[in-house]
């Protein structure tokens, strides 16, 4: 089983961070697990905490007033859960639950916020991963906005 | 062994449609009919994987679709089409027993021969998945002469995904490394949501090895391309179907020109190397 040090280590959003940094993140990180159901957070909660997902599923559920929740996205193993904890104000934007038995690195977010002010260069380093992250999510939600399986009119 | 009249360009044969009766019928989805058809008074048609016919709803129009079917071991015609102009609804509404025109098989097969041990991933969005069913049947049927298999599968949303129960049933008899995501859900969609190409990073295949198979629009396949790159799948070990406007089928008309190619007669089934500069370009 890798350790903690090594999980953080090894994930791409950590990728190329100096050993003291990666230090102070493990430093922040626990190992937590959800069952299959388990909600994780709630649009609107504060987002003091934020996740690297090591086994299982989570979704994203947005919802709708006078209709089914819309479930907008799922987030799986190897995959950062939560940006809000970076952004103000600082809120959960999605309901978020496991679908199944989740295994997770959990991150202090807000004790992380408090360092990156302190440090800039720990600040910028973990905004341009993040933005990265962020990034890729807003490219995703734009293909789908494409409505890639769109019909032809024979 | 597949027919193809796409070399019989101009000839009595490939212009002239054959009666087919629709001797079967089933709604996928909502929007989504998948037809059986078997000749009136001829020989069967025997379309390879990856060919297409014209299907010609009497009246109306013709459309090219793809087979559906299992070459190896159906003398029938399936064909899987969704509804969505004049001549994919007049075929969708075609009852059992109404009889409509065929010409085919045209164009190239997929190359799921050569593909013999190589690991394989079939990448489908929405109906794409139909037309990979020939070369799905055949892997299924040889199933020890190739690795590993995945199939990812994506369409807009739950309700449009189709024949997901014979998928589910690959995936618990063929040993095969199944993945499905949908653009939305709600809350009673067990599976992921996302684009398609996030299936690609997990899925279970070796890169060096593999032979991907891919279908949908044109869109998509290029963004599963590039991820397949991405993961080090070379571009001539990924194959694409391309869907143009097929108006004749031997390469005459000239409606589904892309450059200097033809899909009607040198497709549909290309490699990446072969498209990909070809679809980079605007408008064309």
């Amino acid at each position: 089983m890798k350790t903690l040090d090594a999980v953080i280590a090894e994930s791409p959003v950590f990728a190329g961070l100096t050993q003291e940094q990666l230090e102070f993140i493990v430093g922040c990180a626990q190992n937590v697990h959800f069952d299959a159901g388990q909600k994780i957070a709630s649009a609107g909660d504060p987002a003091d905490v934020f996740y690297l997902i090591r086994m299982g599923e989570v979704a994203l559920d947005l919802e709708v007033p006078n209709k089914k929740a819309v479930r907008i996205d799922t987030a799986e193993a190897g995959q950062p859960l939560g940006f809000s904890w970076l952004i103000p104000p600082y809120e959960w934007k999605y309901d978020v639950t496991a679908t199944e038995l989740v295994r997770a690195v959990a991150f202090d977010g807000a004790c992380l916020r408090g360092k990156c002010d302190a440090d800039p260069v720990l600040g910028y380093a973990l905004l341009t991963r993040f933005a990265q992250v962020l990034a890729g999510r807003l490219q995703a939600t734009r293909f789908r906005l494409l409505d890639f399986y769109g019909t032809d009119s024979h | 062994m597949a027919q193809t009249l796409t070399e019989t360009a101009g000839s009595l044969e490939a212009m002239t449609p054959v009666p087919y009766a629709v001797t079967a019928k089933r709604q996928d989805t909502y929007d989504t009919w998948t037809l059986e058809l078997e000749p009136v008074d001829s020989a069967p048609i025997v379309p390879g994987p990856g060919q297409f016919n014209m299907l010609y709803a009497f009246g109306v129009g013709e459309v090219p679709i793809s087979n559906a079917g299992n070459f190896e071991s159906d003398e029938r015609l399936v064909h899987t089409i969704r509804a969505v102009g004049a001549v994919t609804k007049a075929l969708c509404a075609a009852e059992v027993g109404t009889v409509i025109g065929v010409r085919g098989p045209f164009g190239n097969t997929w190359p799921i021969v050569e593909a013999k041990g190589n690991d394989v991933v079939f990448v489908a969005g929405g109906i794409g998945l139909p037309p990979l069913r020939p070369a799905i049947y055949h892997v299924l049927k040889n199933r020890k002469d190739y690795g590993r298999f995945a199939l990812l599968y994506g369409a807009r949303t739950p309700s449009d995904l189709v024949f997901l129960d014979e998928v589910k049933s690959w995936q618990c008899d063929y040993d095969v490394d199944l993945d499905i995501t949908v653009d939305a859900g709600d809350t009673d969609w067990k599976g992921k949501v996302g684009l398609v190409t996030k299936l690609i990073p997990p899925a279970q295949f070796d890169a060096d090895d593999a032979k991907a198979f891919v279908v949908g629009p044109e869109i998509m396949m290029k963004f599963v391309a590039q991820e397949l790159i991405n993961r080090d799948v070379p571009a001539e070990a990924i194959n694409v179907s391309m869907e143009r406007t097929m108006r004749c089928g031997v390469g005459l008309c000239g409606h589904c020109q892309i450059g200097p190619t033809l899909v009607c007669r040198d497709g549909a089934c290309y490699t990446w190397d072969e498209v990909e500069s070809l679809i980079a370009v605007k408008e064309l």
